[in-house]
């Protein structure tokens, strides 16, 4: 234990905890994303409905701007506060009335005039309007509880919803250089703190405000001089509160950054467990959590220490507010004309006062994890997300299934001096240019990294070029509405991923109002119909954590026969077959030839065999072509594509 | 409950001295109205004059500046303990999921564990923290007023104690209706966090079918569920309130009927009675302190439940019964005697059925078979990922079973089929395999596995800065990454399991290549797809479905083994129509 080295420390805060430092030292391979913006959290960007939320230990206008916006979301709900509202004054009032009328009750009692019979009959009228005022008060502490837990929950839904859909819309970039825990926390631990906040604070704060007002109020009725004693106490507590809250605010933002860090942590090791186990790195991973853990912790000891003082100081200020008045009205009676029963009255009332300010100081602590938290969650709400459409972008379809309003295309694909860098000035792509007729079976080749992978993602636009342009039948894919750019383009991706649920709704992913016949076809197609019949439940097995019960080449069937049940007239197979058998891709083979029938296809695979078929074959070196034209062509040529195959051929 | 013990423990006196500072300002609250009297009755109507009243404010000042010094002191010490504890208990946590078995993780979702070791710990947390800060004060201004009651007049503070009893019951219900709600709420906050979880794994493909909007309806759905079972938990808590307010009005009244008619008979004062009343109110607002105190146990026990369910979870798979803990595997001989296994107890099928074969040390195995035979889960017997159902598998003619883990684990290196690379430089994630490792032999062993060529192509080199997953890397690329950090394991036996398969056929060429000459005495386990990758081996192991239908090797199996020729002939068919 204790072996981590201090440069490791600082490394692991640097990559879960504090993401605005989170600018590596930045190199990118060629075959995938790389960190294009230095630092996730930069500068200032503007984002819809609010400045960005930084978070920088809490500037009062970005605060406001929080607060702001989480009340914008309460919106419909908004009559509902109201009477929430009125229901807190209603039982803030029947609160005081039950402790006023209780005195003339009990006077009642003791009057001199009355008979017992007459004293029995007004106790029973006190009691009866007693019973009433309680009841009210009741009533509406129980709605304005019931009104507010719908509320809270609406809000939250709503953020969470909000938070969602801002993901989905958010670049690939930003997904490859942020860690799921860390986003996750913000949907769970952020939005809980949030939630807890609107629960109770909201009304905690307005009855205290009420309380606090009501009492000033009946102050300065008694006696306007000790009154102002009292309030001269004022500033002090704005001061120390100010203080104390301006410390917490820090201190609870990188509490919640360091939650955000341990569920990140947590996050990375519970889906590698596995790697883990292998490596026996489970020491060095406790380790290492232990690490942020202990992080957390004392992030938190310092946050909710100053939040929970917070409390006792300011109620404890306000003893001593009570104290000094106890002192001056004494002073008073002595010298002036202030009454013994005033000055026991006023000192009950400044006794009062200091219950709302140590309720709303107590209410701080919980206000700024919320704020805290919701800073978080609004900053992912400004990030920015994938470049918008332009106003015209139009929409397109496959000729043989036709859309309303959509552009039928027959699937012709041109790349024109394409150039790419997922870092600038490292460029992946240089000046390409392919030209893929309608139903033509075009395939790339070269070394791993050679930017084959990036070709295609640059085709659905997952990134954006920089120079040059992509034709999808003459037009330019930016002018295409980017979902049905997507929509038309099939993709059996490199890296296998399976959703929990049954194996048919893992196919239907590929089209959602596919039949169960359609289903079952496409698996058909993509030879996983034989070993999906072989399942416990066949078609109804529910795969759980990304198909764990799956083999590799299992998986990949089904990645093939998702994207066989949907009707994009362009289709692409990065190693679509990379760990499938040969004699079951041999079987494919025959699938494979009825899906890509009547689809421009783009196959990247690194067994020859399979792109050998194939229209056009384009070889790919550095990210430029260095051949292209059919296999026999290549052959013929006895250039690089000659030399990948002829070794291959060697080797066997 | 005993296994907490041991979180309290190391903060005992952080829980003991917390609540004891909380007393001090208890003790301040009863005292400064004391003090005041003393104003009133001395000060003013005994005239000891303005001199006495400022001693008098000055104690005053100095018994609220003790009760802050209180205060602050009480949150020190229960936000020590409570923080304490649940980082404690977080950490403890995390190492039982470390001692996970393979099986073991695959019972859980990733989205549940994660609500478990923050979520649910905080709940913890927050109900120590609350505890210790009110734990005296609640139940201690309730014994003094109850007893301040009972001096005053025991008729009636009997009323009293009829409405408590009835409370009880009252709190009891609702928590008991409050508590399962409180679990559902956490699973369905797991099924968000598992869906959120998914969803960000598999962006990619969710983009590329341009499926946001369906993800936004599941989300919608798991998410709505989760606010309808928070709202039915809350709802069943809030009426904690109106039932306590009740009952504290209630029984106000009824002091003031039996009371008020005590007074015109002329047994009690209206001054003891309005004191009487005043002393009913404290009760009745220190028992709803308590009770929503209890209340918001009912959701931390929730919690509660759900960590220990993880710390129950018996790990079916621990060196602890091995017999020889001490053993290294030293030659890399692997043996499989009648071995059967299957992943679920109740499955009929077996996934391998009576595998018997011998791997003698430095040899080099090919494993081949069609997609799901059972391929990975034969090599994954060996570092005893899993643990067979009937049958032995041996190491060095030792049972698996009889090594430490760590040791075995130590001596098997396994390239999983779908391996992971984790967010951190290129350098740390090669470290994995070795944590001493010096420049040098990093670059040797990457070199090996022909990784040292892309990773010096990029600006950072070794330094370059991978994303979770190593996103940002190509398959191929990832591949020779995980190879390499195998690699520089230096282990008796090696597996890859289809590591290869996004490498282009050069570069797997090269890697098999300095296979051969740079671990020779390495046994070599290679799961392929190609006939190629395995054709020189010194064996090849046939599997079809689950069992053994050939080992020889390539000449031998081409005349035994149908199932090998076939394969053989499907890739050598197109090489001849090339």
């Amino acid at each position: 234990m204790g072996r981590l080295s201090e440069e490791r420390k600082e490394v692991l805060l640097r990559r879960y905890g504090s993401i605005s430092a989170a600018a590596g030292p930045g190199g990118m391979g060629p075959g995938g994303p790389g960190r294009r913006r230095p630092g996730g959290f930069g500068g200032p960007r503007p984002g819809p409905g609010g400045p960005p939320g930084a978070i920088d230990g809490g500037k009062p206008q970005n605060t406001l701007a929080t607060i702001n916006r989480l009340l914008a979301y309460i919106g419909r709900d908004r009559l509902k506060v109201l009477f929430v509202f009125a229901c807190v004054l209603v039982s803030s009032l029947t609160n005081m009335a039950g402790s006023y009328i209780l005195r003339p009750v009990i006077n009642n009692l003791v009057a001199v005039d009355r008979s017992a019979e007459e004293k029995i009959t007004s106790l029973v009228i006190g009691l009866l309007v007693m019973a009433g005022i309680y009841l009210a008060g009741v009533v509406c502490s129980y709605l304005q509880q019931r009104m507010m837990v719908g509320v809270s929950q609406n809000v939250l839904v709503k953020i969470r919803e909000d938070l969602f859909r801002k993901v989905q819309k958010l670049p690939l970039e930003y997904h490859d250089t942020h860690t799921h825990g860390d986003l996750m926390s913000r949907f769970t631990n952020d939005l809980d703190a949030v939630g807890e906040m609107l629960n109770q604070t909201m009304v905690r704060v307005f009855s205290g405000v009420l309380m606090l007002i009501g009492t000033v109020a009946l102050m300065f009725i008694i006696n306007w001089l000790l009154a102002i004693v009292t309030i001269i106490t004022v500033p002090l507590f704005v001061y120390v509160g100010g203080m104390i809250g301006q410390q917490s605010r820090k201190y609870f933002a990188s509490q919640q950054q360091a939650l955000g860090a341990v569920n990140g942590y947590i996050e990375e090791t519970v889906a590698g467990q596995k790697v883990i186990k292998v490596f026996c790195h489970e020491g060095t991973a406790i380790e290492e959590f232990q690490f942020l853990s202990d992080d957390l912790r004392k992030k938190q000891m310092k946050a909710q220490f100053f939040g929970g003082i917070m409390g006792p100081v300011m109620g404890n200020l306000s003893q001593v507010s009570y104290a000094l008045s106890a002192t001056v009205g004494g002073i008073l009676c002595l010298t002036s004309r202030l009454d013994l029963g005033g000055l026991t009255i006023f000192t009950n009332y400044s006794r009062e006062f200091s219950r709302p300010v140590s309720e709303l100081s107590m209410q701080m602590n919980i206000i700024y994890v919320a704020l805290a938290g919701a800073e978080r969650v609004f900053t992912v709400m400004d990030e920015k997300p994938e470049i918008a459409d332009p106003p015209d972008a139009i929409a397109i379809c496959s000729e043989a299934d036709r859309v309303v309003g959509a552009r039928p295309i027959k699937g012709e694909v041109v790349l024109n001096d394409v150039t790419f860098a997922y870092v600038p000035g490292k460029t992946v792509l240089k000046k390409i240019n392919v030209t893929a007729k309608p139903g033509q079976r075009i395939a790339f080749v070269g070394s791993t990294g050679a930017g084959k992978t990036t070709i295609t993602n640059v085709i659905n636009r997952f990134y954006e070029i920089e120079e040059g342009e992509i034709l999808i039948d003459g037009i330019n894919i930016k002018k295409i509405r980017k979902d049905s750019l997507r929509s038309n383009i099939a993709m059996v991706l490199q890296d296998t991923h399976l959703f929990s649920g049954t194996v048919r709704e893992n196919i239907r992913y590929g089209r959602l109002d596919a039949t169960d016949e359609q289903v079952v076809a496409a698996a058909k197609i993509a030879c996983a119909h034989s070993f999906i019949e072989r399942l416990p439940q066949g078609y109804d097995t529910v795969l759980e954590g990304d198909g764990a019960n799956l083999s590799q080449g299992e998986r990949q069937l089904l990645n093939i026969a998702r994207a066989a049940i949907s009707k994009a007239p362009i289709l692409i197979l990065d190693e679509a077959t990379s760990s499938v058998d040969t004699r079951t891709e041999r079987y494919i083979e025959r699938g494979m030839d009825q899906l890509m029938k009547n689809r421009t296809t783009f196959v990247i695979a690194h067994r020859l065999s399979t792109v050998r078929n194939a229209d056009l074959i384009i070889v790919l070196e550095h990210g430029e072509v260095i051949e292209e034209g059919t296999h026999e062509e290549l052959l013929k040529m006895g250039g690089r594509y000659y030399q990948l195959y002829t070794g291959a051929v060697e080797l066997e | 409950m005993r296994r907490y013990w041991k979180y309290v423990k190391p903060y005992l006196s952080a829980f003991i001295i917390g609540p004891v500072f909380m007393i001090v300002e208890v003790i301040g609250e009863v005292v400064m109205p004391l003090l005041l009297s003393k104003i009133i009755d001395h000060g003013i109507i005994g005239g000891r004059g303005v001199p006495y009243i400022i001693t008098m404010g000055i104690t005053m000042v100095l018994t609220a500046l003790c009760m802050m010094a209180g205060g602050v002191g009480g949150a020190y010490f229960a936000i020590e303990a409570s923080t304490g504890f649940a980082n404690d208990l977080r950490k403890d946590l995390f190492k039982q999921i470390q001692r996970f078995s393979f099986k073991n993780i695959d019972q859980y979702s990733p989205g549940s564990l994660i609500t478990r070791l923050t979520n649910d710990i905080t709940q913890i947390q927050n109900m120590i923290q609350m505890l210790l800060r009110i734990a005296l004060r609640a139940p201690g201004m309730l014994i003094g007023a109850l007893i301040m009651a009972f001096v005053l007049n025991p008729r009636l503070a009997l009323v009293i104690l009829c409405v408590m009893p009835l409370l009880a019951d009252a709190i009891f219900l609702i928590m008991k209706t409050a508590f399962p709600l409180f679990s559902t709420m956490q699973r369905k906050l797991d099924a968000v966090n598992t869906i959120t979880q998914e969803n960000l794994t598999n962006i990619r493909v969710v983009k590329s079918f341009v499926r946001e909007p369906y993800e936004e309806e599941k989300f919608k759905k798991a998410n709505t569920e989760l606010k309808e079972s928070t709202i039915k938990a809350l709802k069943v808590v809030i009426l904690n309130m109106p039932v306590m307010i009740t009952a504290m009005n209630l029984t106000t009244l009824a002091v003031v009927w039996f009371g008020g008619n005590q007074v015109i008979a002329g047994n009690m004062t209206s001054g003891v009675l309005t004191a009487f009343v005043n002393y009913v109110g404290q009760i009745l607002f220190s028992l709803m302190i308590v009770s929503m105190i209890i209340l918001n146990s009912s959701r931390s026990l929730a919690s509660l439940k759900r960590i220990n369910e993880v710390f129950a979870t018996e790990i079916d798979l621990t060196d602890e019964k091995a017999l020889d803990k001490g053993a290294i595997v030293q030659y890399g001989k692997i043996e499989f005697k009648g071995v059967y296994f299957k992943y679920y107890k109740n499955n009929e099928k077996w996934v391998l059925e009576d595998i018997n074969f011998v791997i003698n040390p430095g040899e080099t195995v090919g494993i081949i078979g069609s997609t799901g035979c059972g391929k990975s889960s034969l090599v994954q017997l060996v570092p005893r990922l899993y643990d067979t159902d009937r049958g032995e598998v041996l190491v060095d003619d030792v049972n698996v079973k009889d090594y430490s883990l760590e040791n075995l684990r130590n001596g098997v290196g396994i390239v999983l089929q779908k391996n992971l690379l984790f967010s951190g430089t290129i350098k740390e994630n090669l470290k994995w395999g070795d944590e001493d490792a010096s420049n040098d032999e990093i670059y040797r062993w990457a070199e090996s596995a022909q990784a040292h060529g892309f990773i010096s192509s990029f600006p950072a080199g070794y330094d370059t800065e991978l994303g979770q997953g190593g996103v940002n890397l190509s398959g191929g690329q990832k591949q020779r990454l995980c190879i390499a950090r195998a690699l520089l394991k230096k282990p008796k036996i090696l597996i890859f399991d289809d590591s290869t398969s996004a490498v282009d056929t050069v570069t797997e060429a090269k890697i098999r290549e300095s296979f051969e000459n740079e671990l020779p005495g390495t046994t070599k386990i290679i799961i392929a797809q190609r006939i190629s990758s395995v054709i020189d081996v010194d064996k090849i192991i046939v599997l079809d479905d689950g069992k053994v239908t050939g080992i020889g090797a390539h000449e031998e199996l081409m005349k035994s083994c149908k199932v090998y020729s076939e394969i053989y002939n499907s890739q050598m068919d197109k090489k001849v129509t090339a």
